[in-house]
């Protein structure tokens, strides 16, 4: 429908702003991570500063990277957040499945108040609790441990939410024949209906993957031991490191954004299509 | 009537004589156990982990607790102590200014950006996915590269330089106003490709008719824009407003990375996150304190809510 409207109006002016706009904003939200990737490959024989800036480098090389990794333990921070990226994806994608199977398609009583206890939580802020959780957390002697990092968010208010209405909205046929075929919750659970919210469950445990992997605030509270630091907190210090050069600065971070970046290409078409769902039901 | 809706009919009306078997069934069997086995583990870490601390919250903020004492009651001392605290001042007048500046913004660039790339065709997806990389990027990695970029030699300077367009390079992370709109572009930065494909999903809902109504009638890109895309997502720029607007009150990475973690010069660049992430924290936190300062925030946050609700029931009644 939209492409023959375009191709009515054929080359108009219209048209022509339309993708010099589009064009300026790929260029304003691309262009930084080009020069950081260019930074990331100028030696030591690149001059840093020249008018006007020069984007391909004249001396690539990888040394840079090299310093990096020899400087800072980017390879055990990057252990670190994958340890608790998995702890959060996991707790995410099996609390979050049943406590929503339970939810949306088991009848019985206190329902209601279970559904009640998960909005109420997802109306407090994370910075409302910090603290609380800070304290918390230190009197079960987790503070500085990875456990300590993933507690907070190993299942989701919103997850659980998400997924009640993937299950609510299953129609009631399959789990109605499984229940006259004798099979208990469990089976009609494992066997039935998980296999038909599979793609909310993959949005789940996506968004729970980035959210961990991309915390900040809470890990910075939590750890103190530098052994224990994730990928995040780890890369904060750089700056204080290598705050002579840019070169490291920029090669650090795009060692940090290989894993996400790649992690996004592979599922790009599930993050698109759970920002769809959560984002219009929210 | 079809038969497959007569076959539904036949199996809703199955469903309703299950229900009222499991009425019929004994007491025992309403109060089961297997549906609270199901929710048992996500309802522990909730109750435990969130709703608990948040009461604890309430409590510490009146009080003198410590890190390392527990504190007695001191009714509203810390809320007097905050009034007085030329932080907290600071810290709230830049968390709203934030919001003020920001929420505008994140409401209508996306907007405009995803009815440019309706209808784009092979392009779009080449677009979104562009736009959509710094949504998934941590704030600390963007506020490096930002600190990068905007450095006193970094390349927006320099480019600046190339053009002639300023004398001495702007001090975009040293001023104390420059480096708070410095941190505002790289919120909307992250944030852009986020909501833009919010309102692709939203735009996809429009009735296409509504606009070669609109072609037919003359209406030019801006007047269709105006009148039929704006009414036409009106709902979803309310929930946008919502979700900007808590998210740029609590600002606290990009911030915290381009200010090194100082907060500014006489941390002046300082937020509210920044503030309890300060007071709370370390062997000399002021737990309680940082607890006022919690519910503070959790107040003010509950009336942005509030009031974007009221607001919008408005709009829609008149």
């Amino acid at each position: 429908m939209s492409r023959a409207r375009t191709r009515r109006r054929g080359f108009s002016s219209g048209l022509v702003v339309r993708y010099l706009v589009l064009l300026l904003m790929a260029v304003l939200l691309a262009g930084p991570l080009l020069w950081q990737v260019s930074l990331s490959l100028k030696g030591a024989g690149d001059p840093l500063y020249t008018r006007p800036p020069e984007l391909i480098p004249g001396h690539p090389t990888l040394g840079n990277f090299a310093t990096v990794l020899e400087r800072v333990p980017v390879p055990d921070y990057l252990l670190n957040s994958l340890i608790v990226a998995a702890m959060a994806v996991t707790g995410n994608v099996v609390g979050a499945t049943c406590a929503g199977y339970a939810l949306g398609k088991l009848r019985f009583r206190g329902r209601g108040v279970a559904a009640g206890i998960c909005v109420a939580a997802l109306l407090v802020p994370a910075e409302t609790v910090l603290i609380s959780q800070f304290l918390l957390v230190r009197a079960a002697g987790l503070a500085n441990t990875l456990l300590g990092v993933v507690l907070p968010t190993i299942v989701a208010a919103l997850n659980v939410l998400l997924m009640r209405n993937a299950f609510r909205n299953l129609p009631a046929e399959f789990e109605e024949a499984a229940i006259v075929d004798g099979a208990n919750a469990w089976q009609r659970f494992i066997r039935v209906s998980v296999p038909q919210v599979k793609g909310v469950i993959t949005v789940v445990a996506i968004f729970a993957f980035v959210g961990s992997w991309n915390d900040f605030l809470w890990p910075l509270i939590v750890l103190s031991d530098e052994d224990n630091y994730t990928l995040t907190i780890g890369l904060n210090r750089l700056h204080g490191t290598f705050y002579d050069d840019p070169r490291l600065i920029a090669a650090g971070t795009i060692i940090a954004l290989i894993p996400i970046v790649t992690f996004f290409a592979i599922l790009q078409r599930y993050f698109f299509r759970g920002l769809e769902a959560g984002g219009l039901k929210g | 009537m079809t038969v497959s809706a007569q076959h539904k009919i036949s199996l809703r009306w199955g469903r309703r004589r299950l229900h009222r078997e499991e009425e019929a069934a004994p007491a025992t069997h309403r109060w089961r156990v297997t549906p609270w086995l199901f929710l048992l583990p996500a309802l522990v870490v909730i109750v435990v982990l969130v709703l608990l601390p948040f009461l604890n919250t309430l409590r510490l903020a009146f009080t003198d607790s410590t890190l390392l004492r527990s504190g007695e009651f001191t009714g509203w001392e810390n809320f007097r102590r905050m009034f007085a605290d030329e932080r907290f001042g600071t810290a709230l007048l830049n968390s709203t200014l934030y919001t003020v500046c920001v929420v505008p913004l994140m409401v209508a660039l996306p907007l405009v950006l995803a009815s440019l790339l309706a209808g784009t065709g092979r392009l779009m997806g080449l677009f979104r996915t562009t736009m959509y990389l710094p949504v998934i990027m941590s704030p600390v990695v963007v506020g490096l590269i930002w600190t990068n970029m905007l450095d006193k030699r970094g390349l927006v300077n320099e480019l600046l330089a190339t053009l002639k367009a300023v004398a001495e390079p702007v001090p975009f992370l040293t001023d104390r106003w420059l480096l708070l709109f410095s941190a505002m572009f790289v919120t909307v930065w992250m944030g852009l490709g986020y909501y833009m494909v919010i309102y692709l999903a939203a735009l996809a809902n429009i009735d296409p008719s509504l606009y070669d109504a609109a072609a037919m009638d003359g209406a030019g890109p801006v007047r269709t824009f105006l009148n039929v895309t704006v009414p036409g997502v009106r709902s979803t720029m309310g929930l946008i407003g919502v979700l900007s607007s808590v998210a740029a009150f609590r600002v606290f990475g990009e911030i915290y990375v381009l200010t090194n973690g100082t907060g500014g010069v006489g941390g002046g660049d300082i937020t509210m996150t920044m503030l309890i992430q300060r007071e709370g924290t370390g062997l000399q936190a002021r737990t309680g304190y940082a607890g006022a300062i919690s519910l503070v925030m959790f107040v003010i946050l509950g009336g942005l809510l509030i009031a974007q609700l009221v607001l919008q029931r408005k709009q829609r009644t008149s």
